[in-house]
């Protein structure tokens, strides 16, 4: 076991973990974040993205302890006091999710896309999220909803 | 009135039309969600299967011995020891009275039937414990010959080949046929074919229809908890209902001491209608422990175990005159069934027997499907589950047809699709299609499209011999949807009916809240059947909240599949709110001292006509729920509910246009442009229409481009992660241009027709048929999905060049004795 001590969506943990433990696993399973989830086991489906020290990471493709000492944001942390965030507010003006199980995982992804390009194209777009899949909407509106959120200035409040 | 006057106050109110944005989507956004795999009960326990590595062998000895001993571990439980307790996976559609259909234990004791199936279970403290110990299992294996080749399978005999199950003496499971001469829908096909053979024209082909796996996003996950009186399960399942019933009539537990609970489920698309040997050993540790269980699959698990679809192979026979006028069609299938009959698995291809016609009007029909047992997953529904098959099969024989008699694709089409003037029309097949429009749908598409313009370009690029070539591509599908009938499932030997139920609770509050059979897992059930109930009743969309998912809360229910949520549960929705409307008349007629007779309902009041009285039905909820004031012999309740059975399919239709670029030097392809006219009927959400289309859209284009299940010659599957099996991403697709024509469907009050699976039953044939169409001039006939680069470019640059499935429908196997003596190898296409 090996003591970890981080910020997850602004609040101070400190857990003994076992050193094969996942980052996500720690978050759903210690911490009940269950907000992030796991889809895939080979790092490829993207569901489980969180962001490390501001950028975005698969949480499945990062151990609990190379977290120690980090600042995690995950999807339950990225409503500000009450407030959706507008990547948040543009995956539900544009129905850019059905299930919803690929959309934590999107969503965080596409805030740290447009954290570093604030006004993508659509090609810039999709290559973006080309990390994380989604089996329902078939990408149409969340591409319209990251362009949403982009118009509404996502990238730059953030 | 005019044109230009606007819309009654009402009209203008409706929601029924409007894109409101998800009620569902507030908890999804922010995290706050309920899947399976969440849940944390006291005193949990967590499974880790033990799974074989090979496709069919004997199990000689389970020795748990060392597992037992690991850190934490509670039990390890092999075939044996759950043999009496964990029942059996249920066939429930047994096509033929002779089908030979395979017992399924969930977790055998002697032989296992493919690669990835049960032999132990490891409970343990934690996840990780009990994967751990799950490799401590030693498993001796015998193993045997497995059955793999679908063609081969079909022509093993207990003396020749192999057999995936021996002791059944034979891989063919049933024999499903359909003759329109018999049938009396129509002539007798061979005549037509051999008429056409002497004075027109006769396409003979051969088409694959790959093994591809659903893939939702959410792999499985079950938690049992047999802590209470009642032992209740969440699944993540399309199907709480059916699995309930199903738990209890083959373990013996009583149905009433079962809830089945599906929380929020992470996409299905078919792959979630099952009745898994998962659940069933869930089910059965927790009541040998007596403790609540949780077991959740890998990704790897759930491509390898998990149903799979599609898997055919097609012979087409089509038969015209010379001017393009098709006289008749013959169909042979061979269906890979895996290794077990799943729970609807057989009924898959008989599904698709009534649209091999699709949209045409064809005198002469013949269907044969022949359904496989091998040693590979079992296969059952995937979104379009038959319809996808029949429309691929139809759509590509049609642009062969047009390239025979050099014609325009919809040329021909139109030639022999059923007017819009027809409706109703009985098919060959022996539907009666209720309503539609082709001519409209497809001149829109065609203007949307820039069909002409395209054409003109294709004309160019081929005249300049440019490397890149662009293919148009043409699908004018319909689809049979809104399962379904009872007495048609009754007729074709369903073990169930296609009813589904509804009931409407009017609060005291004058909140509404509304039960569905229906179980949702993404389609967005909670904000349409809202609109609904809000039209019907004249009560606040917010108002309204949908209950499903739960038996405890929905006690009956044939849950979701087939786009019936919407055409059959929808309607039972509309039936029990009319109901509550009549029981409220006679209360309001009381309140309001009028007559019943002197009563109009509209804009959720009650008012005497001809004055200003009236009262809101949420003030007469108020009332009966006090009950002070009532009319003599009155229940006190507006609660009511509604079973409908629909009393016909619906059929959406559209047409869907791709444009492809080519290149004929690498074989890449590039889509260039995709747009599609659907017609659904009337649209309650055209936001949640706009996403089932969408996502249906690249499942299809996913069939024809990337995806597929394969095996090597052992029996394990090569694509059994994300990494090998390739579903498409962001950068893949391309944003597309959907539109709707509206032939609102005759047989249900909203005038509704099912969109879940319309854009993947349509898009794969729209999208081979580009492809092919752009190296058509390079003497390209087939390319066999999915159509990769290598498959293009050696279709373009190998031998035979694509002409190799000309001709492979003979010799048709002879229907009455089965597929003996036709075994072809010829796989089609360029696929070498």
């Amino acid at each position: 076991m090996t003591r970890i001590s981080l910020t997850v969506d602004g609040a101070q943990v400190s857990d003994d973990v076992e050193p094969r433990m996942l980052l996500v696993q720690y978050l759903r399973e210690r911490l009940g974040k269950t907000g992030t989830v796991i889809g895939c086991d080979t790092s490829n489906c993207g569901a489980c993205t969180v962001h490390l020290d501001g950028t975005s990471v698969k949480s499945c493709n990062v151990l609990a302890v190379q977290a120690d000492g980090g600042e995690v944001t995950t999807i339950e942390g990225l409503a500000q006091d009450g407030q959706l965030h507008p990547v948040q507010e543009a995956f539900r003006e544009c129905h850019g999710l059905q299930c919803g199980f690929c959309t934590p995982g999107m969503i965080m992804q596409s805030v740290d896309l447009l954290n570093t390009n604030p006004n993508p194209s659509e090609e810039e777009i999709r290559l973006g999220l080309e990390g994380n899949l989604c089996r329902c909407t078939g990408y149409h509106n969340i591409v319209r909803a990251v362009q949403h959120a982009a118009g509404q200035g996502a990238g730059v409040t953030s | 009135m005019t044109a230009t006057q606007e819309r009654p106050a009402d009209e203008v109110e409706r929601e029924i039309g409007r894109d409101r944005r998800r009620k569902e989507d507030q908890r999804l956004i922010t995290g706050r969600t309920r899947w399976t795999d969440n849940l944390q009960l006291p005193g949990m326990l967590h499974l880790a299967m033990v799974r074989s590595p090979f496709a069919h062998a004997r199990i000689t000895s389970v020795d748990t011995s060392a597992a037992k001993q690991a850190t934490n571990v509670v039990a390890v439980l092999t075939g044996a020891d759950l043999a009496e307790t964990a029942g059996a996976c249920i066939n429930a559609w047994a096509i033929t009275t002779d089908q030979v259909t395979p017992a399924h234990p969930p977790m055998p004791a002697d032989r296992v039937t493919f690669a990835g199936e049960i032999v132990a279970v490891v409970a343990a403290r934690s996840a990780a414990e009990a994967r751990d110990a799950a490799e401590l299992v030693e498993v001796e294996y015998d193993e045997l010959p497995a059955a793999l080749d679908l063609k081969e399978a079909a022509a093993a005999t207990s003396e020749q080949g192999v057999l995936a199950h021996p002791d059944l003496g034979t891989n063919k499971s049933a024999l499903w046929r359909f003759d329109s001469a018999e049938a009396g829908t129509g002539g007798n096909v061979d005549e037509a074919i051999e008429k056409a053979r002497t004075d027109g024209i006769v396409i003979e082909r051969e088409y694959r229809q790959q093994r591809l796996i659903p893939a939702f996003m959410e792999p499985r996950s079950v938690v049992v908890d047999p802590t209470g009186e009642q032992i209740t399960m969440w699944s993540a399942t399309q199907i709480p209902h059916i699995l309930r019933f199903a738990l209890a009539a083959t373990t013996g537990v009583p149905e009433s001491k079962i809830r089945v609970i599906a929380p929020d489920v992470g996409g299905g698309f078919g792959g979630k209608l099952q009745q898994t040997p998962e659940e069933m050993i869930t089910f059965a540790v927790a009541r040998r422990l007596g403790k609540p269980v949780k077991y959740t699959e890998t990704r790897s698990e759930s491509l390898m175990s998990g149903h799979h679809g599609r898997d055919q192979w097609q012979k087409l026979t089509l038969a015209a005159t010379k001017d393009g006028t098709v006289t008749g069609l013959k169909v042979d299938l061979l269906a890979d069934l895996g290794s077990y009959v799943a729970i609807v698995g057989g009924g898959v291809p008989v599904l698709g027997a009534f649209m091999f016609n699709a949209i045409y009007k064809f005198p002469a029909y013949q269907f044969n499907c022949q359904t496989v047992l091998t040693n590979k997953t079992w296969t059952d529904a995937y979104r379009g589950a038959g319809r996808p098959e029949a429309t691929y099969a139809i759509e590509r024989l049609m642009n062969e047809l047009a390239a025979e008699v050099g014609m325009d694709p919809l040329e021909v089409r139109e030639k022999n699709w059923i007017r819009h003037d027809e409706f109703p029309f009985t098919t060959v097949a022996g539907l009666e299609y209720d309503s539609g429009n082709y001519e409209a749908a497809t001149a829109k598409a065609k203007e949307i499209f820039g069909y002409d313009e395209l054409r003109a370009e294709q004309r160019r690029r081929r005249e300049s011999g440019d490397p890149v070539q662009l293919g148009i591509g043409v699908s004018t599908f319909t689809e049979m949807c809104g399962l379904a009938p009872s007495r048609v499932l009754g007729q074709l030997n369903y073990g169930a009916g296609g009813w589904e139920h509804a009931s409407v609770r009017m609060l005291a509050t004058g909140k509404v809240e509304v039960v569905t059979g229906a179980s949702a897992h993404g389609q967005g059930h909670e904000t349409a059947f809202s609109q609904i109930v809000a039209d019907r009743l004249g009560v606040p969309f917010e108002d309204v909240e949908i209950l499903h998912g739960d038996t405890q809360i929905s006690h009956k229910g044939l849950d979701t599949y087939g786009s019936r949520s919407l055409v059959v549960g929808g309607e039972a929705i509309v039936k029990a709110a009319d109901k509550v409307i009549e029981k409220a008349k006679p209360l309001a007629a009381h309140l309001l001292e009028a007559s019943v007779d002197d009563l109009e309902f509209s804009g959720g009041r009650f008012t005497v006509r001809g004055t200003d009285q009236g009262m809101a039905i949420t003030e007469l909820a108020t009332a009966v729920f006090a009950a002070h004031n009532l009319p003599d012999g009155m229940e006190p309740t507006l609660d009511s509910e509604a079973t409908y059975d629909p009393v016909n399919f619906n059929f959406p239709h559209g047409t869907h246009l791709c444009a492809m670029e080519v290149d004929t030097e690498t074989g890449a392809l590039k889509m260039r442009k995709y747009v599609c006219v659907d017609d659904i009927g009337n649209i309650i959400n055209p936001l949640i229409v706009s996403g089932q289309v969408h996502g249906g859209l690249v499942q299809g284009i996913a069939q024809a481009l990337w995806e597929e299940a394969v095996y090597d010659e052992s029996g394990t599957l090569v694509s059994g992660s994300f990494v090998d099996y390739l579903l498409p991403t962001a950068a893949d697709t391309i944003s597309f241009e959907i539109d709707h024509t509206t032939s609102p469907a005759t047989t249900n009050t909203l005038g509704t027709k099912g969109v879940g699976e319309a854009g993947t039953i349509a898009s794969t044939p729209a999208v081979v048929n580009a492809v092919v169409d752009a190296v058509r001039h390079l003497g390209v006939t087939d390319i066999q999905m999915p159509c990769t680069p290598e498959r293009v470019w050696k279709a373009i640059n190998g031998p035979g060049a694509g002409g190799a499935t000309e001709g492979a429908a003979a010799p048709h196997f002879d229907a009455s004795t089965g597929m003996e003596g036709t075994v072809d190898r010829t796989t089609g296409g360029t696929d070498a």
